[in-house]
């Protein structure tokens, strides 16, 4: 069964020209111990998706219909008050910036014992021997002196290590991971996905990583959703995804990726970009910049059909599989 | 071929010291950051260079060297055969080179309409003259540069990332150069955007001949472009040579660990062995070669001497264990 499942969820953000549908329709689910990946460009809504699970959608962005499902009971309606217990405890959440995750003030011991208290019963001297854990635990030479330290007093490598034992510390089923190692240099982002990635399965934890990086994702992630404008366009297991895309987006997306293994003479390249939310064409999204558009494309909007191993909204897809 | 850039034994370091009261009462020395630490290259006409590295090894700093915004604290660097201080000095070399930044947000000037902005460089340096030949060239650069004429008449804002991101390069192009400096220029792009600008940037060499030195951290975006590359680790270049010699064969440790580390989609599900370390401070850059603290191949004579540059083939790698046969 599910841990979580996403159902037809709308976000929509009113503003004085009407209002803007920022998530149409998404639907999605992750299994017990999956890594869901959740790619797209800025704008895709992929940041949104995960804010919109957790409870964090900045006012006046509104869930506007649709159900989240967290191990079978509906959490989209719940109160701040009642979010409270499950945020950390139930999903934990990690973000790109990890020096304006940390608070500047505390020690990190502190940050790590405050939330472990606040959601299990431990006493003080447990919670910080847990704490020197789960420090060891993420890979912080000397944990046991560090403990007390101050987040300026790590480098960003070690801070994003830091925020990741404090998103798995009270143990949660799920984790939303968004951009988690964009803000890092690629030597240490290598080690961050590989620490993010070990931990979460010894524990058996969910993720949900968000990123534009197709490369993480390759690496990291059992399924992918592609997204583009606010919507999935495709959704499948990242093997298909990558060597063999249906969407139209997806196949350009991953064209336009220059490999490190073969040198091509020219990128594919998508032309345009990303229509404004106040301006979603008519028909499929991606139509004005889809080189594969017939008729139907401008007039109906494909929801996401079978395309042998994954899901994609495309209707020339739907149609050269039928 | 023809030299266009050369960079002989450049350095370049930054005075961070506390102000004098304080190192008086606390009796430290001066420090100095070495940002670029005795680096030579060579770029011939018509080619790329590429430099990668991590944030704080130098790369930015030699972009803003190699066009004049610094000058070097030791070593020289000559534009065509010139000193570049006084290749600068002269209108006419000057508008050879030109640069293109990072961020497109930052670079353009917001109040101002786009085909002033592109028309800059033209009146600067009096390439042409009357208001409507400059507004021609203005019309034919933007569609150059796959904006449309029309798209003069707006103001940055009107822009997304990309195609500001375009109208930086019509406003690098304006003053008809030869050398282009790009700083990271699709770092702050989406990946479908980021192939648009890349491959503009290569038609545009073909086209006009353009020399390019490209500074970047992203090793996949860096094999599409160069011809040449440099590998810089802590102000130094530990491996340089052509491109495809160093992405097929990597001697350099720091360059394996590079490629290693990079999420590829081409690696579905890899598992990898992660590198460990990062970075140390280039205020206090570790003695010898500074990379031993990460190195697998350390020894000894890597933590006290310096390696300097061995060519083997055509590629300069600076490394005692790679000149010594232990790197196999």
């Amino acid at each position: 069964m599910a841990l979580l499942d996403v159902i037809d969820l709308v976000v929509e953000f009113p503003s004085r020209r009407g209002v803007l549908r920022a998530l149409d329709n998404i639907s999605f689910s992750i299994s017990e111990g999956e890594i869901l990946g959740v790619v797209g460009e800025s704008g895709a809504g992929k940041s949104l998706t995960g804010a919109a699970i957790i409870g964090l959608l900045e006012p006046p962005g509104r869930i506007g219909g649709g159900q989240i499902l967290f191990d079978g009971k509906r959490i989209d309606r719940l109160t701040s008050e009642q979010m409270r217990p499950l945020r950390g405890k139930q999903i934990g959440a990690i973000f790109q910036d990890p020096l304006t995750t940390l608070n500047p003030l505390i020690s990190v011991g502190r940050q790590l014992t405050e939330t472990m208290q606040t959601h299990l019963k431990l006493t003080d001297r447990e919670a910080r021997a847990r704490a020197v854990k789960w420090l060891e635990e993420v890979g912080i030479p000397g944990a046991a002196e560090r403990v007390n330290a101050y987040p300026h007093e790590f480098s960003g490598g070690m801070r994003q290590r830091v925020v990741i034992a404090l998103a798995l510390c009270a143990e949660p089923r799920l984790v939303i991971a968004d951009e988690p190692t964009t803000a890092l240099d690629v030597s240490i982002q290598a080690q961050i996905i590989a620490l993010l990635k070990n931990l979460t399965q010894s524990h058996g934890t969910s993720v949900m990583l968000v990123t534009h990086d197709m490369g993480v994702i390759a690496e990291t992630a059992s399924r992918v959703a592609v997204m583009y404008a606010g919507r999935i366009a495709e959704i499948g297991p990242v093997r298909d995804i990558v060597l063999t895309p249906s969407h139209p987006y997806t196949e350009g997306l991953m064209g336009s990726i220059p490999a490190l293994d073969v040198r091509v003479d020219r990128l594919r390249q998508i032309d345009g970009a990303m229509p404004r939310l106040t301006a979603i064409p008519r028909g499929c999204a991606f139509n004005p910049r889809c080189g594969k558009t017939i008729e139907r494309c401008f007039v109906e909007r494909p929801d996401l059909m079978p395309a042998g191993p994954t899901q994609a909204a495309c209707w020339v897809t739907a149609e050269t599989n039928s | 071929m023809r030299s266009v850039l050369e960079a002989i034994e450049v350095s370049r370091h930054f005075d961070v010291s506390r102000p004098p009261l304080q190192r008086l009462l606390s009796g430290e020395g001066r420090r100095t950051l070495r940002a670029v630490d005795g680096i030579s290259f060579d770029i011939s006409a018509g080619t790329t260079l590429s430099l990668v590295g991590e944030s704080g090894c130098g790369k930015s700093t030699v972009a803003r060297l190699a066009v004049g915004l610094w000058t070097p604290t030791e070593g020289e660097i000559r534009f065509e055969g010139h000193p570049l201080s006084s290749a600068r000095a002269q209108p006419a070399m000057r508008r050879k080179m030109n640069m293109i930044f990072q961020d497109p947000y930052a670079s353009l000037n917001p109040r101002w309409r786009v085909r002033d902005i592109v028309a800059e460089p033209i009146r600067a340096f009096k390439i042409l003259s009357g208001a409507k030949t400059i507004a021609d060239r203005v019309a034919q650069l933007l569609t150059q540069v796959g904006l449309s004429a029309a798209d003069g008449e707006k103001f940055p804002h009107e822009f997304s990332g990309g195609q500001r991101q375009r109208i930086s390069i019509a406003r690098a192009l304006s003053s008809e150069p030869e050398f282009l400096v790009c700083d990271e220029p699709t770092s702050a792009l989406d990946v479908s955007v980021q192939a648009q600008i890349l491959n503009l940037m290569r038609d545009l060499q073909q086209n006009l001949g353009l020399t390019y030195l490209f500074i970047s951290h992203n090793l996949s975006v860096v094999r599409h472009m160069s011809d040449r590359l440099g590998v810089m680790y802590l102000g130094r270049i530990v491996e340089q040579g052509p491109g495809e010699d160093i992405f097929r064969t990597p001697r350099h440790p720091y360059t394996r660990m590079l490629l290693d580390a990079i999420p590829d989609i081409s690696m579905v599900a890899r598992q990898r062995t992660p590198v460990g370390g990062e970075v140390p401070s280039p205020i206090a850059p570790p003695p010898g070669c500074t990379f031993h603290p990460r190195c697998p191949l350390a020894n000894a004579r890597c933590r006290v001497e310096k390696p300097m540059q061995t060519k083997i083939g055509d590629v300069l790698v600076a490394c005692h264990a790679v000149q010594e046969g232990r790197s196999a």
